[in-house]
């Protein structure tokens, strides 16, 4: 077999390496670039429309297309369409286009596409907050479309983060043939900050794992719980077949209950067998902690606040930032859950990852939820007195 | 296939039947039986658009289909092409992304009344306004098939469907006026009767640069006919034979269809305009200059690229020393 995952150096057109200040929209459409997307159809919604202007504009220099489409469901599906013409796609939007998007993202799944989204979060419900900042899709992005499914998830902590981790996406969903999201928000979106892009060569990139066998033997898919079958495109001569019914490995519909329990194991365990390859946590202070923040994305910034002040008011109190929200790290959660007092988790959202943070914890320790109705970030008071309280 | 149709009974898995039917090319005949009721429409223009790839002698390897979600959609399935069965309408912002990433594919969406014009309607004018290179070929059965035969924005006025068992009240789009007047470059509309004529235009419209559209009047004669007591399909026939009318070129403001009225068919639209990517392309290159290129070769490839020509140039010397006039 060929070797995989097959990583190379960026392409060098794609990649505007040097220092610069820059905000986390314009962040994640360089890592895009740098990843080697070249085709990327969006439509405009605050707060990430910086990335869809940012992609248009660099598109020509770098020889890609960007197209805007009639609204969110053209433009994610022309990205899986994309897809199966070969490119690396990506599309970016907000609370109302990501919940057009859903249906979509279950087509993505179930096709086993590999492809980026970045849903730069504001306040919700409905169209809610335009222009500021939440973290209330948490767990849409996780449930959001019908059946059952698996997809990973990132936040980035800043524009240097939305670079870094756009390069991570497109190579996670090459790797697992799967829809990566990446969770940023308003205000990193919009936060001018230092992003230092590296020269080509030091960026990883991951190939399409594409197939060079015979043409007889080629099959789309692979339910082998692993990471899925290698691809073709579509003008490749090996005329195969997609569908979003349930099917076997020759992409043809089985229609049985059977059928969909092979499929939907697969589509489940490449992600669940992988999590602990696939995830990926920032912590501190974990080795002796009494009381434990979880956190991620720009909650984090704010929390670390917080918990520099409760360490020089002498409590023990460690910290821990989840870049991958899903998979949801629950090993590492169980584990601390049986040798700490209480966990803390402030979110922008009125309690959503803590959910996922009790399940773990399955009632070892406290968890306490510093919640919010987004709009704005916390002010570290409100965390400092959650990690006063779980020292008690 | 409607829940309400009984279950077809053939008995086509006889191997040599299968290799030696002449569909055999097209068809993904390891799939056979297929799923449409007898008389259904939808498997006269499969037939067509094979034979119309037969005789337009294309690279079969460079077309691919895409479907929407309904008894059409599920013509994607049964095809010997790259062929894609996506979700209910949105067949043609897949096929645009296809096409996009992969401008040498040949783009055919077939899809039903329902699934282009109802829940995809919006995508329908889109891909005409921007004259999206791709060819579309609309079922027109005035019904949702697969759901069990309920209105659509096709359904003639005073039609009965099962959402409006008391007859249905709204009127109905015609379509090539809907593309035409949208941007589409070509547009034709034939029945399910006139298998040669649809070949003919499936034909043209493949070979047309730009947004083509089809319109193919055809009976489902489960629902809409059983329903609305107009016979079997071949009752269908009559009414197509009597009441078709080849009208070329005519304003496609005239050609709507009432209840069991005239259908007027032929090409109404075919004319010349930059696709999407001939715009884009011609316009990116007036404003970068020459050295734009649409999916350019990277620096990588360009220098993997050179490197073989030159160990190739090692290898075979002479040739190369000729050729540059020594
Ligand atoms: C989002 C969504 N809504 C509804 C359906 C159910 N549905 C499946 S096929 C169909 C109608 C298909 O009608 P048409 O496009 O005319 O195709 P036909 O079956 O008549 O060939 C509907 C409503 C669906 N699959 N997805
Ligand atoms: S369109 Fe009508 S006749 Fe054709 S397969 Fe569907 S239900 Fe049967
Ligand atoms: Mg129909």
């Amino acid at each position: 077999m060929a070797e995989f995952p097959k990583i190379v150096s960026a392409d060098p057109k794609g990649v505007l390496t040097g220092r610069h200040f820059m905000d986390g929209d314009h962040a994640l459409a360089e890592g895009a670039l740098a990843a080697g997307c070249r085709f990327f159809a969006g439509y405009p919604i605050t707060p990430s429309t910086e990335t869809a202007e940012r992609f248009a504009e660099r598109c020509p220099e770098v020889g890609g297309l960007f197209i805007q489409m009639e609204d969110e469901i053209a433009s994610i599906t022309a990205n899986v369409g994309a897809v199966w013409g070969g490119k690396k796609v990506m599309t970016v939007t907000s609370g109302p286009g990501f919940s057009l998007m859903m249906e979509t993202f279950g087509l993505a799944a179930m096709m086993e596409v590999p492809m980026v989204i970045a849903d730069v979060q504001r306040g919700g419900p409905s169209t809610g907050l335009p222009t500021l900042t939440a973290q209330q899709d948490m767990m849409q992005v996780r449930w959001g479309s019908h059946g059952d499914y698996r997809i990973i998830a990132l936040v980035p902590d800043s524009p240097q983060e939305c670079f870094d981790l756009a390069v991570e996406a497109f190579n996670l969903s090459e790797i697992y043939r799967v829809p990566v999201f990446i969770m940023t928000d308003e205000t990193v979106g919009h936060m001018h900050e230092k992003v230092v892009i590296p020269p080509a060569e030091e960026i990883k990139v991951v190939e399409r794992n594409w197939y060079t066998g015979p043409k007889e033997e080629y099959r789309p898919y692979k339910f082998d719980g692993k990471h899925g079958a290698p691809m073709v495109k579509a003008g490749d001569g090996y005329r195969f077949h997609s569908t979003g019914l349930t099917h076997d490995e020759r992409g043809y519909p089985a229609l049985t209950a059977e059928d969909n329990k092979k499929l939907l194991t697969h589509l489940i365990q490449k992600i669940d067998n992988n999590a602990d390859k696939i995830i990926r946590v920032e912590e501190s202070g974990l080795e002796d902690a009494d009381i434990v923040v979880v956190s991620y994305g720009i909650t984090s910034r704010i929390a670390i606040r917080a918990v520099q002040v409760a360490r020089e008011q002498g409590l023990k109190v460690g910290f821990l930032r989840l870049i991958t929200v899903w998979p949801f790290c629950e090993n590492k959660i169980r584990e601390l859950a049986g040798r700490v007092k209480a966990i803390v988790v402030p979110e922008l959202n009125y309690g959503q990852i803590v959910l996922e943070v009790e399940r773990a914890a399955a009632g070892k320790c406290k968890v306490i939820s510093v919640n919010s109705c987004g709009g704005a970030v916390h002010d570290p008071e409100e965390i400092l007195t959650a990690i006063m309280e779980g020292a008690k | 296939m409607s829940e309400l149709s009984p279950t077809p009974e053939y008995s086509l898995d006889d191997n040599a039947f299968r290799e030696q039917n002449p569909m055999a090319e097209f068809l993904r005949m390891e799939r056979m039986p297929h799923i449409w009721c007898p008389g259904c429409g939808i498997g006269t223009v499969v037939t067509s658009f094979a034979e119309a790839i037969k005789a337009g002698g294309y690279d079969m390897d460079k077309i691919a289909v895409v479907s929407g979600i309904g008894c059409t959609g599920r013509v994607a399935g049964y095809v010997k092409f790259d062929s894609f069965h996506t979700t209910h309408g949105r067949a043609i912002p897949f096929a645009t992304g296809l096409k996009l990433a992969n401008p040498e594919l040949k783009v055919v969406v077939i899809s039903g009344d329902g699934d282009l014009t109802s829940i995809g309607g919006n995508h329908l004018i889109h891909a005409a306004r921007r004259n999206m290179d791709m060819t579309v070929i609309c079922v027109n059965n005035f019904t949702y098939g697969m759901t069990g035969g309920q209105v659509t924005p096709t359904t003639p006025t005073s039609a009965n469907a099962s959402t409006t068992p008391y007859g249905n009240t709204e009127p109905a789009f015609s379509l090539p006026f809907l593309v035409d007047a949208a941007g589409a470059t070509y547009v034709a509309r034939w029945t399910s009767l006139h298998a040669r004529n649809i070949t003919k235009s499936i034909g043209e419209a493949m070979k047309h640069r730009g947004f083509s559209f089809i319109e193919v009047i055809s009976p489902c004669t489960t629902l809409y006919q059983r329903r609305n007591r107009l016979g079997d399909g071949v009752s269908a026939m009559e009414y197509y034979r009597e009441d078709g009318e080849i009208q070329h070129g005519a304003d496609t403001r005239t050609v709507d269809i009432g209840y069991q009225g005239k259908i007027a068919m032929g090409k109404f639209v075919d004319r010349p305009r930059d696709t999407y990517l001939d715009a884009v392309v011609k316009h990116l290159t007036s404003v970068i200059g020459d050295d734009y290129e649409l999916y350019g070769k990277t620096p990588m490839e360009k220098k993997a690229e050179e490197e073989a020509r030159k160990s190739a140039a090692g290898k075979g010397e002479s040739a190369d020393i000729c050729e540059d006039g020594c």
